[in-house]
C-alpha cells in the first residue's frame, strides 16, 4: 500500500478517524493505527493532518491493475433542485461508450432532495444511480463534493468519470484529479473508446486552431470535463430499469471550508441561457447600439433561442455577464449559431468554434468570422437580420 | 500580507496561424505574452499588498525565455520572482504542473495564492485548483470580486456561476482564480520595466526542487497527447456576397431547413 504514516510527526490530534469515509483509522494510544485492508489510499486524511504526518505515495498503475477498474460514471450535476441539461447528454455518451466496453454507466447524484431525479437518469439510460443526498450538499462546495467524489470513487473503481465542463465541473474535477492523481482532460468535445478498451478525449486548444487526441495510460479513472450541448441526449425511455444505491458520506462541518453566503443570479428574466439554448443569436460590435437589441431579440424569440453577445457588448453593459460568448464569457456549442455583426477575433471563437452550424452576417467581407461560418452573408445586419426574420415567419406559417 | 502569484508564458493566441498543409501550429514570430488573466492575478496581489503590506511573489515554470512574463509581473509590481526552470519539467500536463508548483509554494509562506482562471492557450483552467488540493488549502475559482474581512482572516469572494454568482467566504491561505472584471491590470510604467530585472529572480531546477524526475514534467503526466490535428474544416463554407438583403436570407433559411436546424 502507499500510505506512509509518520509517526514522529503525529500529534494524535485525532482529526483523520474523524474523517475517514472506509473506517480504516483508529486511535492507538496517543497515536493512531490504520486498517490497510479498509484503507482505499482516497486521501482524506491526508488532506486533513495539520502535521503532515500522513502520505499517500502514488504509483502508476499497471496493467493488470487497469483492468480492476470498470464502468462509466458521470457525475450528474443539480441546480436549485433540477438536472443540468448537460447531466443527460452525457448520461447518453455514457452509455454509448459503456456499450462499446461491455459496462454499465453509472450515474453520480449528489445534492440535498434530489432523490426524485434519480428516475430521470434511469430512464436515460443509467444502469445505476449512485445517490448521495444530505443538508452538507444544498449548495455547491468543493469541499464537500470532492470528498463525496473521492469516496465513491476509490472503493469501487470505475474506468471513466465525466464531468459536465459548467463552472462547478471545472471546480470539482480538478480538485478530485488532484486528489486522487489522476490525469483530467479538459473542456472534451469528442469521446471515444479506440481498440485497447482507452478513453480517447478530443479537445480544442490555442483558441480552436488545433484539436488534440488526449489520453490518460497510466493511470485510473479515465477523466474528463465535457462541453455542455456537444452531445445531443437521446429520447428518454420510461421502459428503462435501473437501481439506485444511496450512498452515506459523512462530512464534518470543519470539513468544508469555503461558506456559500449568497447566491446572485444575474439571469434577466424571460432571457436564455447561452450554455443551455440549442440555438443562440450573438451579437457583436456591429449591433451599434443598446436599442438595436431588439432585432436579435427578435430572431431568438422566434426560433426559441437565447441572445448573446462577444466582449464588447457585455463590457458596454448593453447585455448581462451571463451571456457573453468567448474565452473571457462562456465556451458554448450550440447546435446552430448566429454571429450578427461580429468580426471573429480569436478570443470569441475559441468560445463558440464547436457548435455545429455557424451562420455569419458581417459588413466586412474580411472577417474572419467567415473562415469558420457554414452559411456566411456579407451585408448590413439591419437589412438581413429583418429578411431572415421575414423568411422564417413565412415558413413557420407554411408548416 | 504573503501573496503568490503563479504564472504562465503564452504564445499571443489572436496570432498563431494553422499551416494549412500539414496542420500545425505555426508559432514563429509569434510573440509571447504574460497570459492576460494571469495580469488580473498580478494586478490584485498587488493591490492587497499595496493596501496591507506584505510581498508580492511570481513564480513560473517554464524555459529560460518564461522570464519574461515573470519580468512583466515584475515591473507591474510584484517583488520578487520564482523561475522553476528544467529540461525535466518539460512535457508536463495539468497535473505535473501543478505538482511541480505545488512543491516549491509549500516551502513558502503564503496567506494567498492567486492564479488566472486560465491560460489561454490551453484553457483548461485546471492547474489552479490542483495546486491548491496538492497543498491542502480551499479554492475560490472564477472570481471577479474580492474582499478581505474585517478580522483581516478571511475572505469574502464573488465566484462567478453558470447564473450569476456567489458570496463565497473562507478562511486564509486559500487559492483563487482571478476572471474578467476583478480588476483593470495596469500597464507597466518605464520606472517599473527598469525596475523589474533589478528585482530578485531566484532560478530553481529539478534537483533543487527535491523531487525526483519521475514525478515531473512528461513522467511526471497521467495524461498523454497522441494526436494533434486541424479542425475540420468546413466543407464549402457558403459565402453571400454582392447578393440582395431579401434573396440572401431566402437562401439561408432554405438551408437551415435543408438542415434541419429550424
Amino acid at each position: 500500500m502507499g500510505l506512509i504514516y509518520d509517526k514522529e510527526k503525529c500529534t494524535g490530534c485525532m482529526l483523520c478517524p474523524k474523517v475517514c469515509n472506509f473506517g480504516a483509522i483508529e486511535k492507538d494510544g496517543d497515536k493512531v493505527k490504520f486498517d490497510l485492508d479498509k484503507c482505499v489510499l482516497c486521501g482524506s486524511c491526508e488532506e486533513i493532518c495539520p502535521e503532515d504526518a500522513i502520505g499517500i505515495e502514488r504509483k502508476t498503475v499497471d496493467k493488470e491493475k487497469i483492468a480492476e477498474y470498470k464502468d462509466v460514471w458521470v457525475w450528474c450535476e443539480t441546480a436549485e433542485g433540477k438536472l443540468r441539461g448537460v447531466a443527460f447528454e452525457l448520461v447518453t455518451k455514457a452509455r454509448e461508450l459503456a456499450d462499446k466496453l461491455g459496462e454499465n454507466v453509472i450515474a453520480v447524484l449528489i445534492g440535498h432532495e434530489v432523490e426524485h431525479l434519480a428516475e430521470f437518469l434511469i430512464h436515460q439510460g443509467a444502469d445505476r444511480v449512485l445517490l448521495v443526498d444530505d443538508k452538507i450538499f444544498a449548495d455547491y462546495t468543493t469541499d464537500a463534493y470532492t470528498i463525496a467524489m473521492v469516496t465513491l470513487i476509490a472503493p469501487r473503481k470505475p474506468s471513466i468519470v465525466l464531468y459536465g465542463a459548467t463552472n462547478n465541473g471545472r471546480d470539482l474535477a480538478p480538485r478530485v484529479a488532484a486528489r486522487m492523481a489522476l490525469g483530467l482532460t479538459a473542456d472534451c468535445t469528442g469521446l471515444d473508446i479506440d481498440d485497447e478498451r482507452q478513453l480517447v478525449q478530443t479537445r480544442p486548444a490555442f483558441g480552436g486552431n488545433i484539436m488534440a487526441e488526449i489520453l490518460c495510460p497510466y493511470t485510473r479513472p479515465q477523466m474528463a470535463t465535457v462541453r455542455p450541448n456537444v452531445f445531443k441526449p437521446s429520447d428518454r425511455d420510461t421502459s428503462c430499469t435501473g437501481d439506485i444505491e444511496k450512498v452515506e458520506v459523512k462530512i464534518g462541518a470543519n470539513q468544508v471550508r469555503t461558506r456559500v453566503l449568497e447566491h446572485v443570479k444575474e439571469v434577466v428574466e424571460g432571457m436564455k441561457s447561452v450554455e443551455e439554448a440549442d440555438i443562440v443569436v450573438c451579437s457583436g460590435r456591429g449591433i451599434k447600439d443598446p436599442s438595436n437589441l431588439t432585432l436579435p431579440q427578435e430572431l431568438a424569440d422566434l426560433l426559441n433561442a437565447a441572445v448573446g453577445g462577444s466582449r464588447p457588448i457585455v463590457d458596454a453593459g448593453w447585455l448581462p455577464p451571463t451571456q457573453q460568448v468567448g474565452q473571457s464569457g462562456r465556451t458554448i456549442s450550440p447546435s446552430l449559431y448566429f454571429a450578427l455583426g461580429i468580426s471573429g477575433a480569436i478570443q470569441h471563437c475559441s468560445g463558440m468554434s464547436s457548435s455545429e452550424i455557424i451562420i455569419a452576417i458581417n459588413k466586412d467581407p474580411e472577417a474572419p468570422i467567415f473562415e469558420i461560418a457554414d452559411f456566411g452573408i456579407v451585408g448590413d445586419i439591419f437589412e438581413v437580420v429583418p429578411a431572415i426574420i421575414e423568411e422564417i415567419k413565412k415558413l413557420q406559417s407554411d408548416r | 500580507m504573503k501573496i503568490i502569484v503563479p504564472v504562465k508564458q503564452v504564445p499571443e493566441v489572436a496570432e498563431v496561424k494553422v499551416n494549412e498543409e500539414t496542420g500545425t501550429l505555426i508559432r514563429d514570430g509569434v510573440p509571447s505574452i504574460l497570459n492576460p488573466f494571469d495580469e488580473y492575478a498580478v494586478e490584485e496581489a498587488i493591490k492587497l499588498r499595496d493596501h496591507y503590506g506584505g510581498e508580492v511573489v511570481v513564480m513560473t515554470m517554464g524555459p529560460p525565455q518564461a522570464k519574461e512574463a515573470l519580468w512583466k509581473a515584475l515591473a507591474m509590481g510584484g517583488d520578487r520572482a520564482i523561475h522553476l526552470t528544467d529540461r525535466i519539467f518539460a512535457g508536463a500536463d495539468t497535473w505535473a504542473t501543478a505538482y511541480t508548483l505545488a512543491r516549491q509554494i509549500k516551502k513558502m509562506e503564503y496567506d494567498l495564492v492567486i492564479c488566472g482562471k486560465q491560460a489561454i492557450d490551453g484553457d483548461t483552467a485546471q492547474v489552479g485548483p490542483e495546486i491548491a488540493e496538492l497543498l491542502g488549502i480551499p479554492q475560490i475559482c472564477y472570481v471577479r470580486h474580492l474582499e478581505i474581512d474585517e478580522d483581516g482572516k478571511h475572505v469574502i469572494a464573488h465566484r462567478e456561476t453558470d447564473d450569476g454568482y456567489d458570496v463565497i467566504k473562507a478562511k486564509m491561505p486559500v487559492l483563487l482564480t482571478a476572471t474578467k472584471g476583478l480588476n483593470e491590470p495596469r500597464l507597466p510604467n518605464i520606472m517599473g520595466i527598469m525596475k523589474a530585472k533589478k528585482k530578485p529572480l531566484e532560478e530553481i531546477d529539478a534537483a533543487t526542487l527535491g523531487v525526483p524526475e519521475d514525478d515531473l514534467g512528461l513522467k511526471g503526466s497521467p495524461t498523454t497527447v497522441r494526436k494533434v490535428f486541424p479542425p475540420e474544416r468546413k466543407s464549402g463554407g457558403i459565402k453571400l456576397q454582392d447578393v440582395d438583403a431579401k434573396e440572401a436570407a431566402r437562401q439561408l433559411v432554405e438551408f437551415l431547413a435543408k438542415k434541419g436546424a429550424i
